[in-house]
C-alpha cells in the first residue's frame, strides 16, 4: 500500500522533472531491458544450445543497456560538471563509436 | 611555436651520432618557447629510453646470433612461421600432429595467438614495402622494439598519475630495469614481451577513462584488454585487479559517475571481446577467475541504480528499497556459491590456487612446482632484477598514500597486489616490475623536486650548471636520464613558484643530497648493464664457456643434435624426451615429439617420467606402447652443465608417482641415508633406471683428466657407480662433441635377443606368395642388414625417357 505510495510518487516526480531527451533514452532503455528479458526466458524454457548465439544476444543486450545508461547520465544536465569536457554531442560520438565496437563483435560471435 | 616545430626534426637527427650538440640547442631554444621545449625534452628522452632499451637487450644477439632462445619461444616461432606461411584461417584451424605423439595438438585453440599475429602483421606489413626481412628476424626483435611502447605507456600512465617528470623517470627505469629485461632480450619471443606492453597501455586507458568518465576512453580500455588477452594469459590480473580498483573505491565511499560509465562500458565490452579469442572460450562466464568482475559490474550498477532512486526519492523512502537491496544482495551471493558447487562455474584452477595456497602445487601438482620460475622469489632476485627500485618504491607509495585520489587507490593497489604475487613465484616478477618502476620514478621525482626547488629561487642558472657538472659521467652511462634530470630542473624553473617553505635547507645538504641521488641512479644504471649482460643474455640454445685465458668457446651441442635428428631420422620418427625440450625438437628437428613444454596433459608427462624412471625392459615396453623410435636425453656430466636431465631426474619420478603410485616411489631413488647419489652408493633403482643408463652409456670408459678416475662426472662431482653395462633394448645413435645431447634409437622387436620361446608356442608366419620372379630387380629373398642400397646413376632415367 506505502510502497504503491512510493512508486506513484516517483513517477510523478519522473514525468515532472526529466528533460525530454533523457525520456527518449530512458524509452530505448526500457525496450532494451524488455528484449533482454525475452532472450532470457526463452533461454530459460528453450534452453542455451547454441551457447555462443545466446550470449552474444543477451550481452549485446546488456551492453546497449549499460551503453544507454552512460550516455544518460553523460547528457543529463545534471551531471555537468562530473563529465568535464564531454559535451552531449561528444557523448553521443563515443556512445556510437562503443556502439561500433559491440556489433562488430557481436556479429563475429553469433556464428 | 613554428620556429621550435622546426627545430624538433632537426635536432632528432644529431641526437643520434652524438649527444652532446642537442643539448646546446637545447639551451638556445630554452629562450624561445616553453611549451615546445618541454614537449621536445619529453620527446627525447622517450626516444633515447627506447634506443637505450634496444640497444641493452642485444647482448644475445651481439655475442652469439640472431637465434631464438630456450624453451617456449621456439613454439611460438614455429607457429608463427606456420601462419606465414599457410596464412591466419590455416593457422586457427591448425592440427599439429607432431605434437603429443598419439594425440596431437589442436594450436589453433590452445594458443594465445597475439604474439603470432603481431609479428605475422610486422612481416606483412614490411613485406608489402617491399622490404624482404625474414619472420626470424622480426621475431628476434619484437620484444626490444615492445619494450619501448612499454617504457612510453609506463610514461603516458605515471604521468596521469603523478607528474610528467615522474613519468620520465618512470620511463627510463622500465627501459632498462633487469625484472623487464629478463623477459624481453632480442630472441626472447614469448608472450610477455608484448603482454607487458599491452598491461601497461591497458592499465593507462583504464586511469584516462576513470578521470575522464568517457565511453571513448573505456572502449579504447577494452580494446587493449583484448590485445592483451590475446596475448598472455596474465590478463586475470586486470580483469581482477580492475574490478578491486572499483571495489575499493566504493567501499571508498568514492563513487562517481564517471567510474560508473567506464567501468561498466570496459567490462561489458571485455568480456565480448574476450570471448573472442579460441582459447579463452567462454572461460569468462564460466570460471571463478572472472566471475569477481562480474560481480562488482553487478554491484556497481545496484549502487547506481540506488544514487539515482535518492536523487528523485525522499529519505524515508528509501528505507523500502534499502531492504530490497540487501535481500537481493544475499540472493545473487548464494546463487554464485551455489553454482560453483554445482559444477557450472568452474571453481579456482590449479595455477590460480596455487597463487592463494603456496604449497599447494607442491603437493597436488608437481608439474608446476617443477618449473624453477614458479619456485617463491627470494630476497636475492627482489634486488637482483630491480635494485635500488626496490628501496625507493616504498616512497612513492607513500607519496601516493598521502595525495590519494581515484586513480592513485589503483596505483596502490596495484603495487600491494603484484608485490604479493611476485613473492609467490618468481615468473610473476614481471609484473611487479611495471609498478615499482612507476612508483620509484614517483619517489625520485618528489626527491629532486624537494632538493632542487629552492636552488632555483637562490641561485638558479648557476646551480643547475653545477650539478650538470657532476652528472656529466651518468650521461655517457645513460643519456635518457641524464637528460631527464635536466628536464626536470627546467621544468621546475618554469613552472613552479616555489612556495615559502621556512626552514630553508642548506645549500651544501642539498647538494649532497642531489649528488647522492645521482651516484644512485648511476649505479642503478650499472647494475642494470651488468645483470642484463651476465644474466639474462644466455640464449641456452647455444652455450659458451670460458676458458682459463679468458678465451671462448662456444658449445653448439644442441643444434648439432637436432640437425643430426633432421638429416638421419625418417621424416615421421618419434622422439621421447622430457617435455622441456619437446619445443626445441619441433622447431629445429622437425621431429613428432611425445610430450612438449605445453604440459596439458599431466598423465602423458607421467608416462614419459615413468619411462625414464624405470629399468631397462619396463621402458621398453612404454616406450614401444608409444611407438618411440628414438629417446634424446640432456647430459652435462661430461662438461659440468648443471642443467640436464639427471638433475631433473627426480621431478620425473615425482610426476610418474603421482600418475603411477605402484611402479614407482621416490623413496627408491634415494639411499637409506635420503640422499640422491649417481656413484656407486647410490640406490639400485637409480643406477638400473632408464635415464641413469642412457646419460651414462659408455662414460664409464671416459677419462675426462688425468687427476681424476674415469667415469667422473662433473656436474654432480661424483664418480659414477654403474660404469660397465650394455645396453638391451637400445643403441646408441648419436652423441654430441661435448657429449651434451645424447640421442638413442630404439630397437626393433626383431634386433635384439628376445626371450627363449620353445618351438611349440611359436608361430611362424609365411609371406603368402613365397615364389618371386627372378626377371624382377629384387631378386634376392633375404637381405643383408646394413647392405649399402645402390643408388644408380643415369642409366634407368635413360631407359625410361627411351
Amino acid at each position: 500500500m506505502s510502497a504503491l505510495n512510493v512508486v506513484g510518487k516517483f513517477w510523478q516526480e519522473y514525468t515532472k522533472s526529466t528533460p525530454k531527451k533523457l525520456k527518449i533514452i530512458d524509452a530505448y532503455l526500457l525496450y532494451v531491458f524488455l528484449t533482454g528479458v525475452i532472450q532470457f526466458e526463452y533461454c530459460c524454457l528453450v534452453g542455451t544450445f547454441p551457447f555462443n548465439s545466446f550470449l552474444s544476444g543477451f550481452i549485446s543486450c546488456i551492453s546497449c543497456f549499460v551503453l544507454g545508461v552512460c550516455l544518460r547520465l553523460q547528457v543529463n544536465p545534471q551531471n555537468k560538471s562530473q563529465f568535464y569536457g564531454i559535451s552531449p554531442e561528444r557523448g553521443f560520438a563515443d556512445f556510437i563509436f562503443a556502439h561500433i565496437i559491440l556489433h562488430i563483435v557481436v556479429m563475429n560471435f553469433i556464428g | 611555436m613554428i620556429p621550435n616545430k622546426a627545430s624538433a626534426p632537426y635536432t632528432k637527427k644529431v641526437l643520434f651520432p652524438d649527444k652532446k650538440p642537442p643539448s646546446k640547442q637545447m639551451k638556445s631554444s630554452t629562450l624561445t618557447n616553453a611549451a615546445g621545449l618541454s614537449s621536445l625534452i619529453t620527446f627525447t628522452i622517450l626516444l633515447l629510453a627506447w634506443i637505450s632499451g634496444f640497444a641493452s637487450r642485444l647482448f644475445a644477439v651481439i655475442r652469439f646470433e640472431s637465434i631464438i632462445h630456450e624453451f617456449d619461444p621456439w613454439f611460438n616461432y614455429r607457429a608463427t612461421a606456420y601462419m606465414v606461411q599457410h596464412g591466419f584461417y590455416n593457422f586457427l584451424n591448425w592440427f599439429d600432429e607432431r605434437a603429443w605423439y598419439p594425440l596431437g595438438r589442436i594450436v589453433g585453440g590452445t594458443v594465445y595467438p597475439g604474439l603470432m599475429i603481431t609479428s605475422g602483421t610486422i612481416h606483412y606489413i614490411l613485406h608489402s614495402l617491399n622490404i624482404p626481412i625474414h619472420i626470424r628476424d622480426i621475431c628476434v626483435f619484437l620484444a626490444p622494439i615492445f619494450s619501448g611502447l612499454t617504457a612510453i605507456s609506463t610514461y603516458l600512465l605515471t604521468k596521469e598519475l603523478w607528474s610528467a617528470g615522474a613519468g620520465l623517470f618512470a620511463a627510463c627505469f622500465i627501459a632498462i630495469v633487469p625484472g623487464y629485461i629478463s623477459r624481453s632480450v632480442a630472441g626472447s619471443y614469448d608472450n610477455e614481451g608484448i603482454a607487458i606492453f599491452a598491461l601497461q597501455f591497458t592499465y593507462y586507458l583504464w586511469v584516462k577513462s576513470v578521470k575522464t568518465g568517457s565511453i571513448f576512453w573505456a572502449s579504447m580500455t577494452a580494446l587493449s584488454y583484448f590485445y592483451m588477452v590475446s596475448a598472455w594469459g596474465g590478463y586475470v590480473f586486470i580483469i581482477n585487479l580492475i574490478p578491486f580498483h572499483v571495489f575499493a573505491l566504493l567501499v571508498m565511499n568514492r563513487y562517481s559517475n564517471r567510474l560508473f560509465t567506464s567501468y561498466t562500458t570496459f567490462y561489458i565490452l571485455g568480456l565480448l571481446l574476450s570471448m573472442q579469442i579460441p582459447f579463452v572460450g567462454f572461460q569468462p562466464i564460466r570460471t571463478s577467475e572472472h566471475m569477481a568482475a562480474g560481480g562488482v559490474f553487478g554491484l556497481l550498477i545496484f549502487v547506481a541504480a540506488l544514487r539515482y532512486l535518492r536523487t528523485v526519492l525522499t529519505k524515508s523512502e528509501m528505507k523500502y528499497f534499502g531492504g530490497v537491496v540487501a535481500v537481493t544482495a544475499a540472493i545473487l551471493l548464494l546463487i554464485l556459491i551455489a553454482l560453483t558447487y554445482t559444477g557450472v562455474v568452474a571453481p579456482w584452477s590449479g595455477r590460480f590456487y596455487s597463487l592463494w595456497d603456496t604449497g599447494y602445487a607442491k603437493i597436488h601438482i608437481p608439474i608446476i612446482a617443477s618449473v624453477s620460475e614458479h619456485q617463491p622469489t627470494t630476497w636475492f632476485s627482489f634486488f637482483f632484477d630491480l635494485q635500488i627500485l626496490v628501496t625507493t618504491f616504498p616512497v612513492g607509495l607513500w607519496y601516493c598514500i598521502k595525495h590519494i585520489n581515484d586513480e592513485r587507490v589503483f596505483v596502490i593497489l596495484y603495487a600491494i597486489s603484484a608485490v604479493y604475487f611476485a613473492g609467490v613465484m618468481v615468473r610473476l616478477m614481471l609484473t611487479l616490475t611495471p609498478v615499482v618502476c612507476m612508483l620509484a620514478g614517483v619517489a625520485f621525482s618528489g626527491l629532486l623536486e624537494l632538493y632542487l626547488k629552492e636552488e632555483d629561487r637562490e641561485n638558479g642558472d648557476r646551480e643547475g650548471d653545477g650539478s650538470e657538472e657532476e652528472s656529466e659521467e651518468e650521461r655517457e652511462r645513460s643519456p635518457g636520464r641524464a637528460l631527464y634530470d635536466k628536464a626536470g630542473k627546467l621544468r621546475r624553473m618554469k613552472h613552479e613558484r616555489p612556495k615559502g617553505s621556512g626552514d630553508g635547507l642548506g645549500a651544501n645538504l642539498r647538494n649532497g643530497v642531489v649528488i647522492g641521488i645521482l651516484m644512485l641512479l648511476m649505479m642503478f644504471t650499472v647494475h642494470c648493464t651488468w645483470v642484463t649482460s651476465n644474466a639474462y643474455s644466455s640464449p641456452s640454445i647455444v652455450l659458451a664457456s670460458y676458458s682459463n685465458d679468458g678465451g671462448k668457446s662456444i658449445l653448439d651441442d644442441f643444434r648439432e643434435a637436432y640437425y643430426w635428428l633432421a638429416q638421419n631420422t625418417p621424416n615421421d620418427a618419434r622422439v621421447m624426451s622430457w617435455w622441456d625440450y619437446g619445443y626445441q625438437i619441433a622447431g629445429m628437428a622437425n621431429r613428432t615429439t611425445l610430450v612438449d613444454n605445453n604440459t596439458w596433459n599431466n598423465s602423458h608427462i607421467a608416462l614419459v617420467g615413468k619411462a625414464m624412471s624405470s629399468n631397462e625392459s619396463a621402458a621398453y615396453e612404454i616406450m614401444t606402447s608409444l611407438d618411440v623410435d628414438y629417446v634424446l636425453v640432456i647430459f652435462g656430466g661430461m662438461i659440468g652443465y648443471s642443467g640436464d636431465d639427471v638433475n631433473k631426474f627426480l621431478w620425473m619420478v615425482r610426476i610418474a608417482e603421482g600418475e603411477h603410485p605402484h611402479d614407482i616411489r621416490e623413496s627408491d631413488y634415494f639411499t637409506e641415508r635420503g640422499e640422491f647419489r649417481v656413484d656407486s652408493e647410490g640406490s639400485p633403482t637409480l643406477l638400473n633406471s632408464l635415464m641413469y643408463k642412457l646419460s651414462y652409456y659408455r662414460f664409464g670408459e671416459v677419462k675426462i683428466d688425468y687427476r681424476s678416475p674415469s667415469g667422473y662426472d662433473r656436474t654432480r662431482n661424483a664418480e659414477i657407480g654403474n660404469k660397465n653395462f650394455q645396453l638391451t633394448y637400445l643403441e646408441e645413435a648419436y652423441t654430441t662433441e661435448h657429449w651434451l645431447v645424447r640421442i638413442y634409437r630404439v630397437k626393433k622387436p626383431d634386433e635384439f635377443n628376445r626371450p627363449r620361446i620353445p618351438i611349440s608356442e611359436r608361430t611362424i608366419t609365411r609371406r603368402t606368395n613365397s615364389y618371386i620372379s627372378k626377371k624382377t630387380a629384387r631378386r634376392k629373398k633375404g637381405f643383408i642388414k646394413g647392405r649399402p642400397t645402390v643408388v644408380k646413376g643415369q642409366k634407368p632415367q635413360r631407359r625410361t625417357k627411351n
